[in-house]
């Protein structure tokens, strides 16, 4: 019989939220056991619980405290947690194109400087790696991914940019994303792509979900430009290689 | 159709209403008004739901023209001098503008944020069930971003009922309440005393994303990056510099710095108000 897992730890979050904590550094296991509590919660809901928020290694639950109070909720989230089977059953899988190097990652070339090897074989080992969306948050879309391998691991930089570019692929400490919406970061760009996580009149308005498994596939400018019109569209332009 | 037309606006105003919870999951911050009691009671005096969409005024004054017949607007939170035409308007309490006047509203006073409701409420597509502007995510109505002189704000001919005013508690400067964690165990016990025992300042860069205080730094136990988790309205993080950030409305659903505390419900539309240079105290 396999152990009994540990139970998580309840954080209160102001008086209308407790994060359910599984693990306080990156780690597949305890992403696993979030996302699965997370679809326990969806299938067994709990009065008075308004929202969920799954991160890498915590469950945000949102509740009503007219409702529900801290004490007679975290009861049912840890017999939930208890009972939630950490499997990875069902899970979709999204082949994302992807712009790299030049205008589309304008970083790519100092990452390979900084690494010890050349461009080409970042590409080639980002391009190999099995991901699955860990998160989304921050912004719309921000898809946070478990998966980089080592190799590719290197610090955020010093100096965060205010305004990096729509539909960037990064790669930040040991995690690699997909931004969808122009904004601030302190990770290295590596390419773009056309792929719109998050899109307004589009059904659905997000792509992704947590817990989807994502492989890239490198295009060239021409074909990123031809797929960014079809995806400003509407279209999902990222393939959906496993419903 | 009756419409109120903005012939003056500062900054930091826009449409907010209760705000588009359930998708934080996808990043979605919900957005909504700053200081929900006072965007309530706004609507009240005009019959409105208690959160629907009203018009949030940032600290400067503006000013709005009614067209195509008369609006009937409900006017509470930080108190303005305000008149219409040159006739004196209170702040709690309801008002109409005839055809063609002007609502001129002076400097917030007291506050940062008073809510202007239009009885039948604002015209607008709803977007994840929502008027709320988040400029970010290109979400908002009539207009997705904060307003701007010439906008239009549809609605419904005024009724012509009687005006309301409503009693409202005297906001006071008690200290903000708050609750510590969720990782309050990143600081020693003495930075949180630091914390409850210290007068923050609100720094002038503040705005509906995140409040910054200004005072005494605190420090962390063990460095200020944490792996990114879930975040509330009224979280309190730390980031590497020991000034605390407090999230507001328009925050990230996820952060990276240790949260040392969060202001409690109650509380949070009060601490909203504070203005920039603005003191707060806080206590557990």
């Amino acid at each position: 019989m396999a152990e009994p897992l540990s139970p998580p730890r309840l954080l209160p979050s102001g008086d209308s939220a407790i994060t359910v904590e599984f693990s306080r550094t990156i780690d597949n296991a305890a992403n696993r056991r979030v996302l699965a509590l997370d679809r326990v919660i969806a299938a067994e809901p709990i009065a008075g619980v308004t929202e969920t928020v799954p991160t890498y290694r915590s469950l945000l639950v949102h509740y009503d405290p007219v409702q529900i109070g801290f004490d007679a909720l975290g009861e049912q989230l840890l017999a939930r947690a208890a009972k939630a089977p950490p499997t990875e059953t069902g899970t979709r899988r999204w082949r994302i194109p992807v712009a790299y190097g030049g205008e589309h990652g304008i970083d790519l070339e100092d990452v390979a400087k900084a690494l010890g090897t050349t461009p080409d074989e970042i590409v080639a080992r980002h391009v190999a790696g099995d991901y699955r969306v860990a998160m989304i948050g921050f912004t719309p879309g921000w898809s946070y991914l478990s998966g980089l391998e080592t190799f590719l691991h290197m610090p955020r930089r010093k100096d965060p940019r205010l305004l990096t570019p729509a539909g960037t692929i990064s790669i930040g400490g040991i995690q690699t994303g997909v931004q969808c919406l122009a904004g601030p970061s302190g990770w290295h760009l590596l390419g773009r792509t056309p792929v719109r996580t998050y899109q307004l009149h589009r059904d659905p308005t997000f792509l992704l979900e947590p817990g989807d498994a994502i492989t890239f596939t490198a295009v060239d400018a021409k074909t990123f430009a031809e797929q960014d019109r079809a995806a400003d569209a509407g279209e999902f332009v990222a393939e959906l290689v496993r419903p | 159709m009756s419409k109120l037309v903005v012939t003056s606006i500062g900054p930091a105003s826009s449409v907010q209403d209760g705000g588009r919870p359930g998708s934080q999951r996808y990043g979605l911050v919900p957005s909504g008004a700053m200081d929900r009691l006072s965007l309530a009671a706004a609507n009240t005096l005009v019959g409105n739901e208690l959160l629907a969409a009203a018009v949030e005024i940032g600290p400067f004054g503006a000013s709005f023209t009614a067209r195509g017949g008369a609006v009937r607007v409900g006017l509470a939170g930080a108190s303005r001098n305000a008149d219409i035409g040159g006739r004196p308007v209170a702040f709690d309490s309801s008002a109409t503008l005839a055809e063609g006047e002007t609502l001129n509203l002076g400097f917030a006073r007291g506050g940062s944020f008073s809510y202007l409701a239009i009885e039948h409420g604002i015209e607008g597509e709803p977007m994840f069930g929502s008027l709320a502007v988040n400029a970010r995510a290109g979400l908002g109505s009539p207009y997705p971003r904060p307003l701007q002189s010439g906008d239009e704000l549809k609605t419904q001919a005024a009724s012509g009922i009687a005006e309301r005013r409503i009693e409202l508690p005297a906001s006071n400067d008690a200290p903000i309440r708050i609750v510590f964690g969720p990782q309050d165990d990143e600081f020693a016990d003495e930075s949180k005393r630091l914390l409850t025992d210290s007068e923050w300042k609100i720094s002038a860069t503040s705005d509906r994303m995140g409040y910054r205080l200004e005072g005494p730094a605190i420090k962390h136990l063990d460095g200020h990056n944490i792996v990114s988790d879930g975040t509330v309205n009224g979280s309190i993080q730390v980031p590497g510099n020991g000034q605390p950030i407090v999230l507001m409305p328009d925050r990230g659903t996820s952060g990276g710095y240790p949260k040392i505390a969060t202001v409690i419900t109650a509380d949070f539309g009060r601490f909203a108000q504070i203005s920039a240079a603005g003191r707060s105290a806080s206590r557990r």
